[in-house]
């Protein structure tokens, strides 16, 4: 009988993800709650080397693929490393996080199980062997509530939405043995560091975004500026991602990304759907725009109804004060 | 070189969500549906391959008799022929018994490369792409920002957190597609009239009888109560910043 939560423990270059952190957070939570345990299995080049993090968020057994072949992401090499962990767990939920390598790998590892997956969700409950989620879809206009008729319910869990909690603990330690299929390696990739500082925009507790208001792209640096100053990463709307001025990995909204920071400060955004879709599950919402019929307005907490050009530097200025 | 292209009909991103009398799904009258928007990425670099590469693009859906419409659309951007695997209710079904469908169509045919986009916009799953490679036990590279093929040797960027993975391999393979990897082309009048007469084959497809992961209800968001303004100048900020430290407690 299938019980208990293995989460997928993502790192990169032998660091733990914060995704990864938050998702141990949500096996943990869910295991409490319905009385059963959490392990966790790692895949990479070297990574014996941090169970000892792992650990720390209350898993009681980590199952470790270690294997220089492993050192750059694989989905298919990876999905046969989970695939053994789940055979020796044989848990009712699988957790990744919903991040770029969580997505692509979990659909993999779901479909080679023959069972389905739950993605992106927000809340996970396990009780009485049944396995149910909530989760945003047409990117958070509405929310459903999905339920698991095969085991493993395998999901992948929204970032910020579990913030990190440690429980210190003792961890058996269990290395997998597989041997990969020619093909699961055919595809091989590398890795390039960004050279942006700024932390990742569906990651990030804070975000600052601009809109068509900003202008121009060289006036864009002043969006740059108070994200600097509040630590935040960088947001766009389409229309800016559309003209040119930011590139479209910072576009937030239903058909770019959709985040859910604690601070959200939009700049001169006037806040159609898709892009109130995108954004309207943040925390705290600001909004910065001479129009004071902006639809922004409707789903900001603090508003303030005046030109950006003079409001942001201020922004900036009693922020560097402050600090 | 044969190129699919899996596509879906979705509600556009204008759509204002009402939940549906069934309180699973949204309500679809004066729902306007049109051509995925990320799907609309894998059809352009269906047909950037073929007409560097030659070959064919069939673009392939699982859908009702009316999604022949969004099929028309990549039929008249330049795809070549159709395949709609007849079903209703798709929006309800789970993506693994979408993925199922679409690999027992796939399977019996000759293909190279497989293009989907990354996600739909309505059920924002991602998974179709993957779960697809995992079943044709092919790889898959997910949300592709550029893509150079040469003879059946690609590499393929995608962006990730904290940088960029590279990938290099060899076809078959699955790429879904992100926004920025190309500029979809608008359908010209003549390739509009020339979808109208490119052959559509439909066949019935076999779901299991349950799906993996069902829909139970549908929820609007908790609305958020209406936020305060705080002035219409700079002389506001100061304000703003102590409510962000001492009242939300973000800074």
């Amino acid at each position: 009988m299938a019980e208990g939560i293995l989460v997928f423990a993502e790192q990169r270059n032998g660091q733990l993800m914060k995704a990864a952190k938050e998702v141990l957070t949500a096996g943990y939570q869910i295991a409490e709650s319905s009385g059963t345990t959490v392990s966790t299995v790692v895949v990479g080049d070297g990574v014996s080397s941090i169970t000892d993090d792992i650990s720390q968020f209350g898993a009681s057994t980590i199952y470790v693929a270690d294997d220089g072949e492993l050192a750059n992401y694989s989905g298919l090499a990876y999905a046969e490393y989970i695939r053994a962990a789940i055979e020796q767990a044989d848990p009712a939920v699988v957790l990744f996080p919903a991040d770029s390598m969580g997505q692509d790998l979990a659909p993999v590892v779901a479909a080679k199980l023959g069972v389905g997956n739950g993605s992106d969700v927000t809340e996970i409950q396990y009780q009485d062997g049944t396995v149910t989620a909530k989760r945003p879809v047409y990117a958070g206009k509405s929310l459903v509530n999905i339920t698991f008729q095969q085991s493993p319910a395998v999901l992948t869990v929204r970032p910020n939405t579990y913030p990190p909690e440690e429980h210190p603990g003792e961890a058996s330690v269990e290395n997998l043995d597989v041997s990969l299929p020619d093909n699961a390696l055919r595809v091989t990739a590398r890795f390039e560091v960004s050279e942006s500082e700024r932390p990742e925009l569906t990651e990030a507790n804070r975000i600052v975004s601009g809109g068509r208001g900003v202008g121009s792209p060289e006036d864009f640096e002043i969006i740059e500026k108070l994200a600097d100053a509040m630590s935040a990463a960088v947001g766009a709307s389409r229309a800016v991602t559309d003209a040119g001025w930011r590139p479209y990995s910072e576009q937030v909204g239903q058909t770019g990304k959709t985040v859910s920071p604690a601070l959200y400060v939009a700049c001169g955004i006037s806040g159609a759907i898709q892009h109130l879709a995108g954004m309207r599950s943040s925390k705290v919402i600001v909004a910065i725009n001479k129009d004071p019929d902006a639809p922004i307005f409707k789903v900001a907490d603090y508003g303030i109804t005046g030109d950006l050009f003079e409001v942001v530097p201020r922004m900036i200025e009693e922020l560097k004060n402050e600090s | 070189m044969n190129i699919l292209v899996c596509i879906k009909q979705v509600p556009d991103t204008e759509t204002k969500v009402k939940i549906g009398e069934d309180g699973k799904s949204i309500d679809e009258s004066d729902v306007n549906f049109v051509l995925n928007p990320y799907d609309e990425f894998a059809v352009e670099e269906a047909l950037q391959l073929k007409e560097a590469a030659g070959g064919e693009v069939t673009v392939i859906t699982v859908g009702p008799e009316s999604a022949t419409s969004a099929m028309r659309t990549a039929l008249a951007m330049g795809a070549d022929k159709g395949i709609r695997l007849d079903a209703e209710d798709v929006r309800l079904k789970d993506s693994f018994s979408i993925a199922r469908a679409l690999a027992t169509s796939i399977e019996e045919l000759d293909y190279d490369v497989i293009f989907c986009g990354k996600k739909a916009v309505d059920d924002d799953n991602h998974q179709v792409g993957p779960m697809l490679s995992a079943l044709l036990d092919i790889p898959c590279v997910s949300t592709v920002t550029q893509l150079e093929i040469e003879g059946t040797s690609f590499t393929a960027t995608r962006e990730v957190e904290g940088g960029r993975e590279i990938y290099e391999g060899e076809f078959p393979a699955v790429f879904t597609t992100d926004k920025g990897l190309n500029e979809p082309r608008y359908a010209a009048l003549k390739g509009i009239m020339q979808a109208k007469k490119k052959p559509i084959d439909v066949s019935d497809v076999q779901f299991p009888e349950a799906d993996s992961v069902v829909i139970e209800s549908m929820e609007m968001p908790p609305e958020s109560p209406p936020g305060r303004i705080l002035g219409d100048s700079a002389d506001a900020v100061p304000e703003l910043i102590r409510l962000l430290k001492e009242e939300a407690k973000v800074l």
